[in-house]
């Protein structure tokens, strides 16, 4: 039977590779990408929880028990960011791009010199 | 009964979409080719939404098919396009050994905390039968819910986010504009 273990290892998992590239990447770009791949390790993460887990003070009403769907609530939040975050990083790699013609990290130093 | 409820089903849905899913994720940050790992990427986030369906968020799915698959994916696919590194443009530098015994031990970590942890579950009889009729109606129909919870408890964080998304297109646009 598939349960909530089972999700919140995967979304560690998605996580955990999001942050490998991350970390690792030296290219703008392919670090947006991992970026996005952490962000939807953690949306798994909380609409599985909202799934699984019992709200402590649960009542006996459909009305109440809308409560149990809050995980969900804040993954549209997520999402919603995450397009946010998409727009501007990406205009800011298009205005990087355009000042240094360049988008590999190594080479954007200027506040080392 | 939906079919998302057959255990067997949900088994064999959740282990193919995981695999397919991980495997994806790993090609995002293996291919040296930028285009190609936004392919793998965009698979990934469909893969994303099949695992939505299977947890019973069928609006969150929808909304990861068109923000995700759609949205973000053509916006980096132009992103790429435009700053023309396609084929070189993937490598890793010098700090990958540490990175990734860092990433092992916090995935480690997580999954100590997620098997440790003592979660109340949903049909663990801790709830009234009633409760759990409740919850059952709730995911039932979880697109209306949600919607009554996004007009109702959370209508203010609502309303902020929509603010936050008018401010980031407002600032990338500014960011891109020709001087």
């Amino acid at each position: 039977m598939i349960g909530l273990e089972h999700f919140l290892v995967l979304s560690a998992v998605i996580f955990v590779i999001g942050l490998y590239g991350a970390l690792t990447k030296t290219n703008i770009i392919s670090i947006l990408m991992c970026i996005e791949l952490m962000f939807n390790g953690v949306l798994i993460a909380m609409v599985a929880l909202s799934r699984w887990v019992a709200p402590a003070r649960l009542a006996a009403t459909d009305e109440a028990a809308r409560l149990a769907l809050t995980g969900q609530v804040f993954a549209i939040f997520i999402i919603a960011v995450a397009a946010a975050e998409v727009a501007l990083g990406l205009g800011i790699i298009m205005a990087i791009y355009r000042a240094r013609g360049t988008v590999n990290i190594t080479r954007i130093n200027l506040m080392k010199r | 009964m939906p079919l998302t409820n057959q255990p067997l089903f949900a088994q064999l849905v959740f282990w193919g979409l995981a695999f397919v899913g991980v495997i994806a994720a790993l090609l995002v940050i293996h291919l040296r080719d930028l285009f190609r790992a936004v392919l793998a990427l965009t698979l990934f986030f469909l893969t994303i939404a099949g695992l939505l369906v299977l947890l019973h968020a069928e609006f969150l799915a929808a909304a990861q098919v068109l923000i995700y698959a759609g949205a973000i994916a053509i916006l980096i696919v132009f992103a790429v396009m435009l700053t023309r590194d396609v084929e070189t443009g993937n490598p890793s530098h010098r700090f990958q050994v540490p990175v990734a015994i860092l990433a092992a031990l916090m995935l480690a970590a997580i999954t100590w905390v997620v098997y440790k942890a003592e979660w109340r579950l949903v049909g663990d009889e801790n709830l009234s039968p009633q409760a759990e009729e409740a919850l059952k109606g709730v995911f039932s129909d979880t697109p209306g819910y949600l919607a009554q919870n996004l007009l109702n408890d959370y209508a203010l964080p609502f309303e902020v986010v929509s603010v936050v998304l008018l401010a980031a297109i407002i600032g990338a646009i500014v960011l891109i504009r020709e001087r």
